[in-house]
């Protein structure tokens, strides 16, 4: 799966479960989610819920900072390098 | 780099008490009597510092014959809380009611539903075992805010998992029964006597978000909410409070664990995040609040950034029911002021 198609894939489950409010519905691929108020801390626990069952990665405690989930183009970046890591689980693909 | 005259101290905190404690005491009789129309004030008591400057507050306003304080413990408050009430309502002289919560929060499922939520990701978390939410700290790296719950065992021994979601959400709205709880019984009371129900928040919380809407969040007025936690302090050795309740450190008193603000949802002591908070507020930039709290100047930036994306997500528990088009033969204070 590319980069593009993530990004893709996450620009629609955020914006099919993130009303985006007064931050409109533009939201730009390096725009920060909770900045722009489309994701809170409850949302952040949806997003990695949504990225284990989706690619089959699994996402730790330690790897849940801005730089890895915090845009759309970021979330693109990071699940691309799990899907290329050896934390890849594929039997746990839904 | 800003000159060591522009560093924000803890005096930018400090208030006048007497001036303070007058103005209040003044405005809040008139809202009582003359605003809401009501023979007195009704204030829940928890032991704790707001409530007790709170209800020390309604006592010089209207008197000690015009103020009830309610006291509603249930079996997971802390040991001291109904000691500490008792000691308030003796000191201030005032008549109390004891409600007895755990009896309504078994019968509609509180603490049976919040068990349920957390065995979700603690599959053997059961009787006998303990339980409260911490977020990580916001200070020293920019980690993503996410809730997880710590649990004790019988044994003792402790551990800690991430929250799911549909976890998270459904342990919260669980607890909120004790707020809501607390909140339908206040209101008993003072319907039958004619009293105004005082809420107890103070600017941080108000600020932040942390109540439960239509649980500790509702009340006719909260004579606090302007006021940082560091000058409810203040007040609160002017006007008397005993020195156990001062001394005490703030809690939520509603987990089962033992549960610090902090842990929750500050994630920093109070008195750092009221002078932050301060600074926020007056365009002080973060490194002349730096030295005084003892952190890092990306820490207070951090602690800003949360500040305001707490705001940004409670915003909505502040708003009153949207009306779809306006009814303007009713106006309230509110919607007079718009």
């Amino acid at each position: 799966m590319d980069r593009n198609e993530i990004e893709n894939d996450v620009r629609r489950f955020i914006t099919e479960n993130f009303p985006l409010g007064d931050s409109g519905s533009e939201l730009a691929g390096g725009d920060s989610l909770l900045e722009a108020g489309v994701i809170d801390s409850v949302g952040v626990l949806e997003l990695i819920e949504f990225l284990e069952a989706r690619y089959a990665i699994s996402v730790p405690d330690g790897d849940v900072l801005p730089e890895n989930l915090d845009s759309i183009d970021a979330i693109g970046g990071y699940v691309s390098s799990r899907l290329g890591s050896e934390n890849h689980r594929p039997d746990a693909a839904a | 780099m800003p000159q060591p005259e522009d560093r924000l101290t803890l005096d930018a905190l400090r208030l006048d008490p007497e001036e303070a404690v007058d103005e209040i005491v003044e405005r809040l009789g008139e809202v009582v009597s003359r605003n809401l129309r009501k023979r007195g004030a009704l204030v829940g008591v928890s032991g704790g510092i707001d409530s007790s400057v709170t209800a020390a507050l309604c006592v010089r306003a209207l008197g000690p014959g015009k103020v009830m304080a309610l006291l509603m413990p249930e079996k997971e408050s802390s040991d001291d809380t109904l000691d500490l009430s008792r000691l308030l309502v003796d000191h201030l002289g005032v008549e109390s009611v004891l409600e007895e919560l755990s009896p309504i929060l078994d019968a509609v499922g509180c603490y049976r539903r919040r068990d349920e939520a957390i065995q979700t990701v603690v599959p053997e978390y059961g009787p006998g075992w303990r339980a409260k939410l911490v977020l990580p700290s916001v200070l020293g790296g920019d980690r993503l805010p996410i809730f997880s719950v710590v649990v004790e065992s019988p044994d003792g021994e402790r551990s800690q998992a991430r929250l799911t979601s549909g976890a998270y959400r459904a342990v919260v709205a669980a607890t909120s029964f004790k707020q809501r709880t607390r909140k339908m019984l206040e209101y008993y009371h003072a319907d039958r006597l004619d009293y105004a129900v005082v809420g107890t928040p103070n600017r941080l919380e108000y600020d932040q978000g942390f109540f439960v809407k239509c649980g500790d969040g509702s009340a006719d007025l909260k004579p606090l909410a302007h006021l940082y936690k560091t000058q409810v302090y203040q007040l609160a050795e002017l006007l008397g409070i005993p020195e156990e309740i001062r001394s005490r450190p703030p809690t939520t008193d509603t987990y089962s664990l033992p549960q610090t603000q902090d842990e929750f949802y500050f994630s920093v002591p109070y008195e750092v995040l009221d002078l932050c908070l301060y600074a926020l507020n007056h365009g002080v930039p973060a490194a002349a609040v730096a030295p005084e709290v003892g952190l890092s100047v990306a820490d207070v930036e951090r602690i800003f950034h949360d500040i305001e994306g707490k705001r940004r997500a409670t915003r909505p528990l502040h708003e009153p029911p949207f009306l779809l088009e306006p009814v303007p033969e009713v106006q309230t204070h509110t919607s007079a002021s718009h």
